[in-house]
């Protein structure tokens, strides 16, 4: 093993390590201001920053086919999908005076414990990889794929079959308070009712099939 | 790559940018006016009124710039931008003839089209909700339902081109194109196609702005420039569906004498799908809501998995 001789030091960084570690400050201020800030809509937009900011990063690392599946995904899915629960629900312009939850110490050391454990991991696993900027792109579709469907199969179709069970799981839920086999059509009809008569923000009868959407394109997506 | 050779093709995409949306739009007025047996604009110009979306422009830039006391005035006032950027990074990445003529190779090309295309609906879910108008909020929450739906069967679509193509670079799609493709890939393009006039919220899938029920939804509160940048919003992702369309099922630059006329037939192709997006909105009325919903999930879903199945098994045989 040459790593040593290969290994670039810390002292002397790239153009392009200074912008990954500026893009890493932004993204994170933006998650924190996430779930600091009191304006619920506000929070979702900061969160298509945070979540914009690692697809940067992803791009820097060179694993161009994963940013722009996360953007696709997470920006232009489930960051729509968020916004759209938001506004059929409550979303007031201004601030939101119940957006606090009391679990909010609870979440806090989730949160840190998840963090540590995967900083823990990544650079105990990385530690002395480094991306060759100027040879073959690492990150292609070709190369992606290549390994996801030769090394990580089964990783990959356990992952299916969850994503299909939530998908099944969000069909028997939303037709639980439906009627009979055409409960799923009907919810979706009852939320364009209601938006068509009532304008009411607080009406949540569209919801169920919102999900149900989201899973289905998430399911489908990946 | 030297940076004038970046440079030189920023600002061709920049051009193309600026010019194409305007002349959809006049192309539009008249085609319209044409089948309603109209003459349209006629005076801007002198020449059958060719400089009337000039003129609009100049108006929309006099106007004043009003935003509503009850609105929240910086997602108000971002959104527009968030509308239309992101079309504009789109024609970044689109061919249009043989042998580089292209803004940048993107590897993973129809991801990122689609990915950056998914984000100017943002543009209109921010405007409805920070306009705190009950109009607006409804515009934008009839846009977020059916980019939910539709974003799927698009997607499906052009996978299976990329099936097809064993690749999801849009030039590598377009360098392995065979013309046995376009009979081939038929059903995925009207899904594809029907998909994205849902995405732009054109007529008939216009129920998030229905002027005359929920008075232009999302844009409401919107005057001056701004609505002007909705606007052209509008035109420019007709021009980045219909060239999509073009180059993922219709073959692009593919056609007689492509060295040289390559760019002539990815012109000609897309404005004759632009052409049929303008006549679609003059001859069919408004879906209803619950109707668009509808069309998605139990029409175009299950087209868009039956010509996935189709190629798979096109590909299968092919190769064996």
């Amino acid at each position: 093993m040459n790593q040593a001789a290969a290994y670039p030091g810390f002292l002397s960084p790239t153009g392009v390590e200074i912008v990954f570690v500026l893009v890493g400050i932004a993204t994170l201020a933006a998650a924190v201001i996430t779930v600091t800030t009191r304006k619920l809509v506000h929070a979702a937009l900061w969160l298509v920053v945070a979540l914009g900011g690692v697809a940067v990063e992803y791009l820097l690392l060179t694993a161009e086919f994963i940013a722009w599946v996360q953007v696709l995904i997470y920006v232009g899915s489930v960051v729509v999908l968020l916004l759209f629960g938001l506004m059929l629900t409550r979303a007031p312009i201004g601030e939101s005076p119940d957006a606090d939850s009391g679990n909010r110490w609870v979440a806090l050391a989730v949160a840190i414990a998840a963090a540590g454990t995967l900083v823990t991991l990544v650079v105990d696993a990385f530690r002395s990889t480094w991306i060759d900027l100027d040879g073959a792109v690492q990150g292609s579709t070709r190369v992606t794929g290549e390994s996801l469907f030769r090394h990580w199969v089964l990783p990959f179709e356990a992952l299916s079959v969850l994503l299909l069970a939530a998908l099944v799981g969000a069909i028997v839920l939303s037709r639980r308070n439906g009627r009979g086999p055409a409960g799923a059509e009907g919810s979706s009809r009852t939320g364009g009712t209601a938006v068509r008569s009532g304008g009411d923000p607080e009406s949540r009868t569209g919801e169920p099939s919102a999900r149900e959407h989201s899973a289905a394109d998430e399911g489908e997506a990946r | 790559m030297d940076v004038l050779d970046v440079g030189l093709r920023l600002l061709a995409v920049l051009a193309a940018f600026l010019v194409l949306p305007l002349l959809v739009g006049q192309t539009e007025h008249k085609v319209m006016a044409h089948m309603q047996g109209r003459v349209g604009p006629m005076y801007a110009g002198g020449f059958h009124g060719w400089a009337q979306l000039v003129a609009d422009g100049v108006k929309f830039a006099q106007k004043e710039d009003v935003v509503p006391a009850g609105a929240d005035r910086r997602v108000f006032q971002l959104a527009p931008a968030v509308a239309l950027v992101p079309y504009l990074l789109v024609l970044v990445a689109i061919p249009f003839a043989p042998g580089g003529g292209v803004g940048q190779v993107i590897d993973a090309g129809i991801f990122f089209v689609l990915a950056v295309l998914g984000v100017g609906v943002l543009g209109s879910l921010m405007g409805g909700w920070a306009s705190a108008n009950k109009f607006s909020l409804l515009g934008g929450l009839r846009t977020g339902a059916q980019l939910l739906a539709y974003e799927l069967p698009m997607l499906l679509a052009a996978a299976s081109v990329a099936m097809a193509a064993g690749t999801v670079s849009l030039t590598g799609i377009l360098g392995a194109f065979e013309w046995w493709w376009v009979p081939w890939q038929i059903i995925g393009a009207v899904v594809f196609f029907t998909a994205g006039l849902a995405e732009l919220q054109r007529p008939p899938f216009d129920a998030p702005v229905a002027d005359s029920e929920i008075i232009f939804g999302a844009y409401t509160e919107y005057t001056g420039l701004r609505f002007a940048l909705f606007l052209l919003a509008e035109y420019a992702g007709i021009v980045v569906i219909c060239a999509l369309t073009t180059v993922l099922f219709l073959g692009g630059w593919h056609g007689p004498y492509a060295e040289d006329l390559g760019w002539v037939w990815t012109l000609l192709k897309t404005a004759v799908l632009a052409f049929v997006v303008v006549w679609l909105r003059v001859t069919h009325p408004r879906l209803r809501e619950d109707q668009i919903q509808r069309v998605a999930w139990t029409a175009l879903v299950p087209l868009a998995l039956l010509q996935i199945a189709l190629t798979g098994v096109v590909k299968v045989v092919l190769q064996s």
